[in-house]
């Protein structure tokens, strides 16, 4: 053990003089994550804001045959604007992004109203874009309360109640926490503290390996008289160090930035405390040793220093896919996903922003499933480096 | 006490040391004479247990590099060619390190450091981090961190390679001190004149093969060159290409 401690302490004190993997370490990894957050966050407030306030302008084909939609559009806060030519020119022009929405009234439209008819109107939009879909959502429901009122107005007129066409009144009520709602825009925290995790001990994990060898410097020390296992362990014990050191600084960055962040203009109150911090250190703690052992594995395979650099930055990115999967089929946290790496770190990071009640039997099952993991990988490590190929 | 017997190596098709066999004895500097390629590294880095032989053993004062690789690296002092230093560490720190991983007591790696700094005369830039040092400096610090264990055997793959003629001059020196306080030192090159100059015996080595094994004027009289040069070109051609 003496050994590993001091491969362990030369690697420390050798990175700590290295610029690269300081400014990765402690600025690159702990700062992307708050700036990226705050720059996100920022632009949502805008688009959210921005909606129901801002007058919206459609084109509208037709315009003139329906004067009163028009100014009941308007007085929904939708400006008619010039609309193309004809409706082929009207879809042609959706289909392209020139506009997004564009309403066609029929020339029918008046006649068809005057003899009691259902009036023809078309709303023409590409729904797979987002701002469009909204911007479409938005006339329609405009013209659905037109259409409410007309109807009620008919039945007025001959004497019938409106409340007919309206058997049931329907309320939604949303019963999802602020730090609920939270929970869907802050699922990419715990993506960036293990990202920020992950970069810290990246470059050490390279230059412990790859940079090695590149150095000439592997050579002299296999040929010394310690085992490579110690060799090894102290290498794997300096990363994990560094990914820590990252792990709390970006923690810490992120408790503070979230203070300036305009989160209650979202309704977003996230539990993020000093207790939320310091359980949040503990439960990606186990994520540190998979992530130390996986570096130092993918790096101790390459060639050079700058195919271990290509190779890594996919090993940064790997977290995102379970995450990523089990997003978009929108699952629930289930016992099953507690074995997988980041996955489980997520889920119970975002259960505990969202300010729910952790499950224990979930977090050791976590906690522990992570630890076994990082130790397989680990020995798995030092059996390659016994490898005679090692020095490539 | 250095013993080779029957060395072979393969990389894939290319056998690059087919059946080296020779003896490095205590008190004596041995030179390791080749051509580029003829299998000095390969036979060296056997012999300092980064490869393992397919066929053949080694053994380092009884040690089988093999069976027994931890034991023979402790009574070893290696300095493979073109060893790398830590660039961020000091000339101390880089010592001070291989002399922990030694085993080296930790309250006598100061001291040790000391000693090896001032035998190796390298004082003066002891105290810089290794960044931008010359390959001069370079070989003498990597030699130091080396010799730091006292080891009894000393292997050196080509140590002057790229130093000028000071830095050749003392490194001879000091090769020549470890002869006399009777440690047994192997060392290769491809130089003629520095292994004439130094060696008790000399293996000259080409195509994998031991072409000879004598001392100085021992080879002169084998090859009947007067000339080394000439000797060293005649004992070539007596292996067999592969």
């Amino acid at each position: 053990m003496r050994t590993a401690f001091t491969v362990f302490r030369k690697e420390v004190l050798d990175n700590f003089r290295d610029r690269r993997t300081l400014v990765s370490a402690l600025l690159m990894g702990p700062l992307f994550g708050p700036l990226l957050f705050a720059f996100v966050i920022n632009l949502s407030v805008d688009r959210t804001l921005s909606d129901e306030e801002q007058t919206l302008s459609v084109p509208v084909l037709g315009a003139e045959h329906a004067p009163n939609l028009v100014r009941y559009l308007a007085s929904k806060n939708i400006d008619v604007a010039d609309a193309p030519g004809s409706r082929a020119d009207a879809l042609e022009a959706v289909k392209l992004g020139t506009h997004d929405v564009v309403i066609v009234i029929a020339a029918t439209f008046g006649e068809q109203l005057d003899s009691g008819m259902p009036a023809k109107i078309e709303v023409i939009s590409d729904q797979a874009n987002t701002t469009a879909d909204r911007e479409a959502r938005r006339v329609l429901s405009a013209l659905q309360s037109y259409n409410q009122e007309l109807a009620s107005i008919r039945l007025l007129a001959r004497g019938v109640s409106p409340y007919v066409l309206q058997p049931l009144n329907v309320d939604d009520v949303d019963v999802s926490t602020p730090s609920g709602r939270s929970g869907l825009l802050l699922g990419m925290i715990s993506y960036f503290f293990l990202f920020a995790l992950l970069m810290g001990g990246m470059y050490l994990a390279i230059d412990a390996t790859a940079g090695e060898r590149e150095r000439g410097s592997l050579e002299p020390l296999l040929a010394l008289p310690v085992t490579r296992d110690q060799l090894i362990l102290g290498k794997i014990a300096a990363t994990c160090v560094f990914m820590a050191l990252s792990l709390i600084l970006s923690l810490a960055s992120f408790f503070v930035a979230i203070k300036f962040m305009p989160l209650e203009k979202l309704g977003l109150t996230p539990n993020f405390g000093p207790d939320v911090l310091v359980k949040a250190f503990w439960l990606l703690t186990p994520f540190i040793l998979i992530g130390a052992s996986v570096m130092t594995l993918v790096a101790s395979f390459t060639k050079s220093y700058k195919e271990a650099q290509t190779w890594l930055s996919v090993v940064l990115v790997l977290p995102t896919l379970p995450i990523l999967i089990v997003s978009l089929l929108t699952l629930r946290p289930r016992f099953e996903f507690m074995f997988i790496p980041s996955l489980s770190q997520h889920l119970l990071l975002i259960d505990m922003i969202k300010n729910e009640p952790l499950d224990m039997t979930y977090v050791t099952t976590s906690v522990s499933s992570s630890l076994v993991i990082g130790v397989l990988l680990t020995w798995l490590c030092a059996k390659l480096y016994r490898r005679e190929g090692l020095l490539g | 006490m250095i013993k080779v017997d029957n060395l072979h190596r393969s990389f894939g098709d290319v056998r690059a040391v087919r059946g080296v066999s020779f003896a490095a004895p205590d008190g004596k500097i041995t030179g390791l004479l080749g051509p580029n390629g003829a299998g000095k590294s390969t036979t060296l880095r056997i012999l300092y247990t980064v490869l393992k032989p397919d066929e053949g053993h080694a053994s380092i004062d009884g040690h089988d590099v093999v069976e027994a690789s931890l034991a023979a690296r402790r009574v070893t002092g290696a300095l493979p060619h073109g060893a790398g230093l830590y660039p961020h560490l000091t000339a101390r720190e880089n010592i001070a390190y291989y002399a922990t991983l030694c085993g080296i007591p930790r309250k006598d790696v100061a001291d040790k450091v000391d000693s090896i700094i001032e035998l190796l005369e390298i004082d003066e830039f002891a105290h810089r981090r290794t960044k931008g040092f010359s390959q001069g400096q370079r070989t003498k610090v990597a030699l130091a961190r080396a010799l730091v264990h006292d080891p009894q055997n000393v292997i050196l793959d080509e140590p002057s390679n790229g130093l000028d003629v000071m830095a050749t001059r003392s490194l001879r020196r000091l090769i020549l001190k470890l002869k006399e306080s009777g440690r047994c030192v192997l060392f290769s090159s491809h130089v003629m004149q520095e292994v004439a100059a130094l060696c008790d015996d000399i293996v000259i080595i080409a195509n994998g093969q031991v072409a000879i094994d004598d001392s100085a004027d021992g080879i002169r009289r084998k090859t009947g060159c007067d000339d080394l040069e000439d000797a060293f070109v005649e004992a070539i051609k007596t292996t067999e290409p592969d």
